[in-house]
């Protein structure tokens, strides 16, 4: 299937980025040797000139993938029709053992990159380079993970055949389906993952408004905003998409994309996941406080950041109340609340 | 306010065409006045002052700006000080042609971020006191040499720096364009900034506005006056 | 608000600095605008052709079955419609007439079909738009082909198909069943081949199966494999294009290079300028990145706007016999225009992607000359 005019984009997206980055990987580990800020010398210099270079890379590497990530999920809805048995996204990505590790990889090199960039950003505050070492080391693992992703990418499209028959949402994700994580999040039940979401949620609006009031616990609120994520993703994938749908077994965390739903899926995915790629960072941020040339300019992108993420997660808990109370479909009757006061009232004890 | 202390600089080091431009140098720059920096070409006063400036780093030796240590700061920290603390008026003006003169007098403010009327009329306040109002929108290349030393200082002045520093600013013009940079000089002098100037023009040397010449040879200070 | 005022201004100058260059930014954005012609006007044709394909199977039954003679394609009896008949999940199946006819006069070939929803009176036809354009012949001529054993069989047209689905209704003759069977001399107890309807479109595969266990000798095609074959094919061809084009954007991509690095003094010195005057290595970058992306945007708007002109009004003169062509019919026809964001976010991977990959390095070389070099 390495014909396909899509997969070529995707693909020459990711291998040049892989390739840019995969230069760079030289010169971090020249860098990590050799830096010496307090030399004048013209080789210091070059070093420090050669880091515009890399910065800028990093941001357009973010930016393709970002772009391709919803070019491969679009892609692969789309691509459904070519794959016997394949309704959706879920069918084609089934369609190939790599296709669901490709796009968890590349869902977390989004994340990657984005705390990449807040460490750059932060660090350019300093006037004495405090992170420089840091910073690069990071780049030393974002590149192997970068490449990982690229070739999960590669091993997904070369593997395609679209005679192969694939399962898709409605018996993946109900019943007998086959992925682990999939069914395993599918089968979460509708109580559990609503209260998950709603204590996650208040977690991090917690720990997010202490941390702007007080200035604290920056560190905490990234580590609840990165938890928040899958749990949300758990939410979505078990519960949420079910009251869009108003179908009990349908689970399918991309038809929330489509049309037929009014494209709500974006409204659910885009604060969710800026929300926790600026928590993520406002989490680094702060960390970076301590450096002494940071300890104001750290702080002031760590709230700066925390404010951005809060706002995210709010509009995505908003939007998933509006989904709930505007569906049509009724999960909790009373006898469906029982479990839930058990799981709380034990969760008390 | 400015000090340097054991400052050196070499271009191309490790190669055969090693030059050190400055070795040595101990200075101590005083807020106000004008001071001239004097020598023949190669003395290394031009490199002193982009040192002074911020343009560039020492290879060795420490510059302090108000106290604080500036020769090891990285170059964007360079430049912030720079913008904020330097103008610079070039020996041949380094205008950009193409440019309409009020253009090229608000490029440095660009980076800042400043509202653009607000910019504008600054611009045009500068030009106006230096009686270039009405060559406001002047393309460059259409200006004569005393025109586009004006337009050089406006810029040089649009983010209001403490220092003005201008590098042979009479190398290139009559003597009563001269007198005319000499004018606005003591007018700049008088409004508190502080002045650096290079020359080798007596004319300069000698005029009254000037406090104190420093003399340079070699890439050392021959007469610190 | 600083922010963005600061991008404001950073973006005039972007632009007054591309427009003070004009000749050396106009070739450039000439040959980025022809490169992103090409490639959209592959990839416009080619969805065109895959939507015409879709339309033109949406209307075809879900169910084919034909009869298979020693591997070969033959007609087929009217008692196999009472074994179909009584599949159990069959709605309905109803035998289907149609063939080719070759027409010396213009060396075109024609579908014959005898419509299964409406009756035409015996010797009259109702002809596609590019029959009737291509015998110039209107409602009232009278058209006369040699039968299958030599006899003239004449008919009288009486109307022409619009040309709103034109792959479909192009090349279309529709004529009455007794005429259709003396041109070409089938027995009355034979069809071409039988539609199946099916009650349950979920269980097409399960009577498929069915079907095919009851008569072995038939051969039989569903629609979903009749689309997904369509859909394959025109990916791949258009993805073959697109691999060719490949070396196109690679030259593309060096041109750019090129042309990002060879600065000239003149614009070094502006660089040297704007940095001793108090601009950051990172603001000349993201000027520099800015006129880049101006060049993009217009040079993707320009190049994508000629492309869609080309495929749509033009018929696609410079790709036609790569992507289409089986008919020497169908050329004469414009394609319904259509837009598919999928295939501009791919698009732009393939030209802006490239070209500020290829000028990033020039930039950031410019960018970091010595702000002293102004003073030396």
């Amino acid at each position: 299937m390495l014909f396909h005019p899509v997969i070529i984009a995707l693909l020459l997206s990711s291998l040049t980025s892989t390739a840019m980055v995969g230069a760079s990987v030289p010169f971090a580990v020249r860098l990590l040797r050799r830096w010496d800020l307090a030399s004048g010398s013209e080789a210091q210099l070059l070093l420090e000139r050669r880091t515009y270079l890399v910065s800028t890379l990093v941001q357009l590497v973010l930016l393709a993938q970002l772009a391709s990530l919803v070019l491969f999920v679009f892609n692969a809805d789309r691509m459904a029709s070519l794959f016997t048995g394949a309704m959706c996204a879920v069918g084609t990505l089934e369609a190939d053992r790599f296709g669901f590790p490709a796009l968890y990889a590349n869902i977390a090199l989004f994340f990657l990159a984005a705390a990449w960039l807040t460490l750059d950003h932060v660090d350019n505050r300093g006037w004495d380079y405090p992170l420089i070492r840091v910073k690069y080391a990071a780049l030393l693992t974002l590149a192997p993970v970068l490449a990982l992703a690229s070739l999960a990418e590669l091993a997904y499209f070369l593997g395609l055949r679209a005679d192969v028959i694939t399962s898709c949402c409605s018996t993946l994700f109900s019943g007998g389906g086959i992925t682990v994580a999939g069914n395993s999040l599918a089968a979460l039940p509708h109580g559990l993952a609503l209260v998950l979401l709603c204590l996650t949620l208040l977690a991090v609006f917690a720990l997010g408004l202490r941390f702007l009031v007080g200035g604290r616990g920056g560190t905490a609120y990234g580590a609840a905003s990165a938890a928040a994520f899958p749990v949300a993703l758990a939410a979505v994938v078990s519960t949420l998409s079910v009251y869009v749908y108003e179908l009990p077994n349908h689970h399918c965390p991309f038809c929330l994309l489509k049309a037929e739903y009014g494209h709500v899926g974006y409204a659910l995915y885009i604060p969710l996941f800026a929300a926790t790629a600026c928590g993520i960072g406002a989490g680094i941020a702060q960390r970076c406080a301590d450096r002494a040339s940071l300890a104001e300019a750290a702080q002031r992108t760590a709230r700066c950041l925390a404010g951005w993420s809060l706002a995210g997660f709010a509009a995505f808990a908003i939007v998933a109340v509006c989904l709930v109370a505007r569906s049509h479909l009724i999960l909790f009757g009373p006898s469906a609340w029982r479990p839930l006061a058990e799981f709380v009232v034990g969760g008390g004890r | 306010m400015i000090h340097l202390s054991d400052v050196r600089k070499v271009f191309n080091q490790g190669r055969p065409n090693e030059v050190w431009a400055l070795n040595g140098i101990n200075l101590t720059l005083r807020q106000g006045g004008a001071t001239v920096f004097r020598g023949p070409s190669g003395s290394g006063k031009t490199t002193l002052l982009t040192l002074v400036g911020c343009l560039a780093r020492p290879s060795s030796g420490r510059v302090r700006l108000k106290d604080r240590d500036i020769s090891g700061l990285p170059e964007r920290f360079l430049t912030e000080i720079r913008r904020s603390t330097f103008g610079f008026v070039f020996q041949n003006f380094n205008l950009l042609s193409g440019l309409s003169a009020i253009q090229n007098v608000m490029i440095p403010a660009y980076p800042r971020g400043l509202p653009h009327k607000a910019l504008r009329r600054r611009a045009m306040a500068l030009l106006d006191m230096l009686d270039m109002g009405d060559k406001a929108e002047a393309e460059t290349r259409w200006l004569s040499g005393g025109e586009a030393q004006r337009i050089a200082i406006a810029r040089a002045l649009i983010n209001d720096p403490e220092v003005v520093i201008a590098d042979e600013p009479t190398a290139n013009l009559d003597s009563g364009l001269s007198a005319q940079f000499l004018a606005i000089a003591g007018r700049l002098k008088r409004d508190g900034k502080t002045l650096l100037v290079t020359s080798h023009d007596p004319f300069v040397c000698e005029a009254a506005l000037v406090d104190r010449v420093v003399t340079l040879h070699d890439g050392r200070i021959v007469e610190a006056g | 608000m600083a922010g963005l005022e600061r991008q404001r201004q950073l973006l005039d100058f972007a632009l007054s600095s591309l427009a003070r260059r004009p000749m050396k930014n106009l070739a450039s954005l000439t040959v980025y605008t022809a490169v992103v012609f090409l490639l959209s006007s592959v990839m416009l044709m080619s969805h065109a052709i895959r939507r015409e394909a879709a339309a033109l199977l949406a209307g075809a039954p879900e169910l084919v079955v034909q009869r298979l003679v020693a591997g070969r394609h033959d007609l087929i009896p009217t008692d196999r419609l009472a074994t179909i008949r009584a599949v159990r999940g069959v709605a309905a199946a109803g035998g289907r007439l149609w063939g080719y006819l070759f027409d010396p006069a213009v060396a075109a070939n024609y579908t014959f079909l005898v419509p299964p929803d409406r009756s035409i009176a015996a010797g009259t036809a109702i002809i596609g738009s590019s029959v009737a354009a291509v015998r110039g012949v209107g409602p009232g001529d009278v058209m006369s082909f040699r039968g299958y054993d030599g006899r003239p069989v004449a008919f009288t047209v009486t109307s022409t198909i619009a040309a709103e689905s034109a792959l479909v209704a192009a090349d279309l003759f529709l004529v009455s069943e007794g005429d259709f069977r003396r041109l070409f001399g089938i027995p009355a107890d034979r069809f071409t081949d039988i539609v199946v309807t099916i009650r349950n479109p979920r269980e097409v595969r399960t009577v498929a199966e069915k079907i095919d266990a009851a008569l072995p000798d038939a051969r039989i095609i569903l629609r979903d494999e009749m689309r997904r074959t369509y859909e394959s094919v025109f990916d791949w061809r258009e993805g073959m294009v697109l691999v060719l084009l490949v070396g196109a954007i690679l030259a593309f991509a060096i041109f750019s290079w090129e042309k990002a690095s060879g600065l000239s003094a003149d614009e070094r010195r502006e660089i040297g300028i704007l940095k001793a005057v108090g601009w950051e290595t990172a603001d000349v970058i993201g000027v520099k990145m800015l006129e880049g992306l101006v060049m993009s945007l217009t040079a993707f708007l320009a190049g994508y706007g000629l492309a869609f002109l080309h495929v749509f009004h033009f018929g696609a003169r410079l790709f036609e016999p790569v992507l289409k062509g089986w008919s020497v019919l169908y050329p004469e026809f414009p394609l319904a225009p259509s837009v598919d964001e999928i295939q501009m976010a791919s698009l732009f991977f393939f030209t802006v992607f490239p070209y500020t990959l290829a000028t990033i390095v020039p930039i950031w070389r410019a960018a970091v000359v010595d702000p002293d070099m102004v003073m030396r």
